[in-house]
């Protein structure tokens, strides 16, 4: 896993070919070899840098539906807007190329690095190396590129060769652009005619998620390669906010938490960010809205798909009252065992009563 | 009579600026004359009777309220959500070549931590003599630069490539911010750790759960590039790396890599994620340019604009925009009225700094016909900003980045502008 073998080679080549030793100021320190190892994590496209380590696509399979299929998808063919990692061969040249591991991406060792270092989305460097193996073996199953009883280890890397390996070239503006694009421009009389060929036909582009919304549609509408156009302007822009009397009815109910529990929850929520909304407005992402949680019946947000798990406990009757909740978010996990919510659990104390608080802020 | 002479430029004013205020395109041209008095004039207004604030009101001030809409918005559509995303700079309404920190565009791939400057450690490693960890306070005892550098997002303008599609400056060319950084030469770095002569890339990453790993070839590394730790005279802000980022001039943003924490010096590039399965530029025939890491010049006019109206009649109108170029100063900015057909050099408020924004003016007597308002940037190679028809013709429709193609502004009769393309 650490690249001391290439450490000592780099300090043999340093005294060979006579380092650049300027004057120095002396500050800082020697960097510790443990220290080196634990953040000199980047793996070359040959391999350098890959712990020993295996996975199965099988078990690559269990993996990424526990971790990534939330927002990638159970078969790497993503979620909404997230990245599809899977897909896209032979699209390049097309007018809306779809680029995916298996299409785009020239070198595994990007794949096995960005999985390692990187995901799960807000829950980053929680797999183990043996886990990171098998998640990019189904990744690359998924996209035809392996077989079902295949291992990808730091052995059997160096079999694998993504299918764009040889799609890229070096930047060649130089040669291709800057020769036409140099010298004393036209001034005057430089066209005869000049017409408009198109038009921004979106014309409120503003912040608000709504309109942010209708521009989408708009946009998706006027894009001139989108051929089906015509259907998706219909497409209703969002409904008005919920009656708000009601919502106010239920803040009343609510027994008032301490505002520093609250303003400590908001800071541990950044950590639920990445999934969950809260607010006005807030709507499904990779996990359900959470407005009026605390105190809720298990699985009732509506158009959410929740886990098989979950499910099983709503039926049961489990309530999200500060107790259960408590529970659940000490040890997903544990509590439900198969929940597709990828977060380790909060572990400081205090941290669970912060985080209830907080959400207990947001009624219905 | 002085008396007449005087009140009258005075007034005239006044009405201008009410009418501005209240919308676009009520006056009349020129010598409008007010038939009753201005009670903004006559009459004592409560601000010249009364007390403002006391100091420390605001012991560390935002913009007054009447500026609230000057201000970073997003393209919900764009991403899947605002963690992984990015928002634009309100160019439209700025003036000037300083961006504030406060609006200045984000960008980050795993959202802005918060990393307090105890906590921040820097190391270098790799083909080094000794591999060295910094702390905050270290850096800051080293011998340290200030200079102005435009950061652009390699994706500005790439929403436009298929067509005109978003509605004003800021969302077509506002992936970009312009600050006097203060911070260490990175060959003060390197050389502090003894970097080695066959060491030809330089590899850096941030401390955030994206990382943002990024090769940087030694040679650039060695010129220009800056370890920073302030901007505009205060402490970056969280969303654009505290406590440390990397500036490199001229070059694309995501290599600007926020929150340093290592640095790495190498034989070869890594072939990170962000500079091959992003930041690589597709072109018609399914190839892709990698390493595309220079900023080509380009221009935007910011106002007029389709965030920013022309609010009076025909008559004088200061038509003003910005212009940079990540290969060297910018040297002249045309404006053409007419979609290209003939331009007019600009005045660039002083002249071009390399790898900085320049602002242009062009001051001109509106005759109150609608026009296509275009920009063109030149750099100091003698490079002349692209049409857009001519990137195309190179590059094709899928890009994506580096979109620098001259922009089209259809400044109607009532001042109203539109994003446009024309032949």
């Amino acid at each position: 896993m650490s690249k001391f073998p290439k450490l000592v080679l780099m300090a043999a080549l340093a005294m060979a070919t006579v380092p650049v030793w300027a004057e120095t100021y002396g500050i800082g320190r020697p960097a510790l070899p443990e220290e080196i190892a634990a953040w000199d994590l980047d793996v070359h496209p040959d391999g350098t840098g890959l712990p020993p380590g295996s996975g199965s696509v099988e078990d690559g399979e269990a993996l990424f539906a526990d971790y990534c299929a939330i927002c990638h998808g159970d078969f790497a063919e993503g979620v909404d807007n997230w990245p599809k990692l899977a897909g896209g061969d032979g699209t390049l040249a097309d007018e809306d190329p779809l680029k995916t591991v298996g299409s785009y991406w020239p070198y595994l060792s990007t794949t096995w690095d960005y999985v390692h270092r990187s995901m799960p989305f807000g829950n980053a460097q929680t797999l183990t190396d043996d886990e990171v193996y098998a998640i990019v073996a189904y990744i690359l199953y998924s996209n035809y590129l392996v077989d079902e009883d295949f291992v990808l280890s730091n052995e059997s890397f160096a079999e694998i060769e993504l299918p764009n390996a040889d799609g890229f070239i070096i930047d060649d503006r130089a040669a291709t652009e800057y020769a036409q694009w140099t010298g004393e421009p036209c001034m005057s009389d430089c066209k005869e005619n000049v017409e408009i060929t198109m038009r921004a036909l979106v014309l409120d582009v503003t912040p608000e998620e709504t309109k942010a919304r209708k521009v989408k549609q708009l946009v998706n509408a006027t894009n001139p390669r989108n051929a089906t156009a015509q259907d998706k302007v219909a497409v209703v822009v969002e409904a008005p906010a919920e009656d708000e009397p009601a919502a106010e009815e239920a803040t009343a109910e609510l027994a008032m938490p301490d505002p520093e529990m609250v303003a400590a929850g908001e800071k541990l929520f950044k950590k639920c960010k990445a999934c969950h909304q809260v607010g006005d407005g807030a709507k499904n992402r990779s996990g359900p809205q959470l407005n009026g949680i605390v105190g809720r019946a298990a699985g009732a947000v509506e158009d959410f798909k929740y886990s098989k798990p979950l499910k099983a406990k709503a039926e049961e009757g489990l309530v999200w009252d500060a107790e259960a909740l408590s529970a659940f978010l000490a040890k997903p996990k544990t509590y439900i065992k198969g929940t597709k919510m990828s977060f380790a659990g909060f572990k400081k104390e205090g941290d669970l009563e912060a985080i209830i608080a907080y959400l207990s802020t947001f009624p219905d | 009579m002085s008396k007449i002479s005087k009140d009258t430029p005075t007034s005239r004013r006044a009405f201008l600026r009410g009418a501005a205020a209240a919308g676009v395109g009520a006056v009349a041209a020129g010598g409008a004359r007010s038939a009753t008095p201005d009670p903004l004039i006559t009459e004592v207004q409560p601000w010249a009777s009364g007390l403002g604030e006391g100091v420390d009101a605001t012991p560390y001030g935002l913009p007054i309220e009447f500026e609230s809409d000057v201000i970073r918005r997003n393209v919900e559509w764009l991403t899947a959500d605002t963690i992984s995303s990015i928002n634009f700079t309100p160019i439209h309404a700025l003036d000037g070549t300083i961006t504030p920190q406060g609006c200045a565009f984000e960008r980050h791939h795993s959202g802005a931590i918060e990393l307090r400057k105890e906590d921040y450690r820097l190391m270098i490693n790799g083909m080094v003599g000794q591999p060295l960890v910094f702390t905050y306070a270290d850096l800051e005892r080293f011998p340290r630069e200030n200079h102005v550098y435009f950061c652009e997002c390699a994706a500005n303008t790439g929403m436009e490539w298929a067509g005109a599609q978003l509605n004003g400056a800021q969302f077509t060319h506002g992936m970009i911010h312009n600050m006097e950084y203060t911070g260490v030469p990175l060959r003060t770095l390197l050389e502090e750790a003894g970097y080695d002569t066959a060491g030809k890339w330089v590899y850096f990453e941030g401390a955030d759960a994206s990382s943002n790993g990024r090769s940087i070839p030694m040679e650039k590394a060695l010129d220009d590039v800056l370890v920073a730790f302030k901007a505009n005279g205060e402490a970056l802000r969280k969303e654009h790396g505290y406590p440390v980022r990397l500036v490199v001039p001229g070059w694309e943003g995501n290599m600007w890599v926020k929150w340093l924490r290592r640095i790495e010096v190498m034989d070869r590039p890594v072939e990170s994620r962000e500079e091959t399965s992003k930041y690589t530029d597709t072109l018609a025939d399914g190839t892709s340019r990698k390493w595309t890491w220079e900023m080509d010049a380009k221009s935007v006019v910011t106002s007029p604009s389709p965030q920013a109206p022309i609010a009076h009649g025909p008559g004088p109108l200061v038509i003003t925009g910005l212009a940079w170029s990540g290969r060297g100063a910018i040297t002249r900015v045309d404006v053409s009225k007419d979609g290209g057909k003939s331009w007019e050099t600009a005045r660039l408020a002083k002249p071009g700094e390399k790898m900085a924004l320049s602002r242009f003016y062009l001051d001109t007597d509106w005759n109150g016909e609608e026009m296509l308002l275009q920009s063109r940037a030149m750099d100091e190679t003698g490079y002349v900003q692209p049409t857009k028809a001519q990137l195309r013709e190179v590059r094709g429709l899928n890009s994506i980045y580096h979109n620098n193609c001259i922009q089209t502004w259809w400044v109607k009769a009532n001042g109203e502008a539109e994003n446009v393309e024309v032949s």
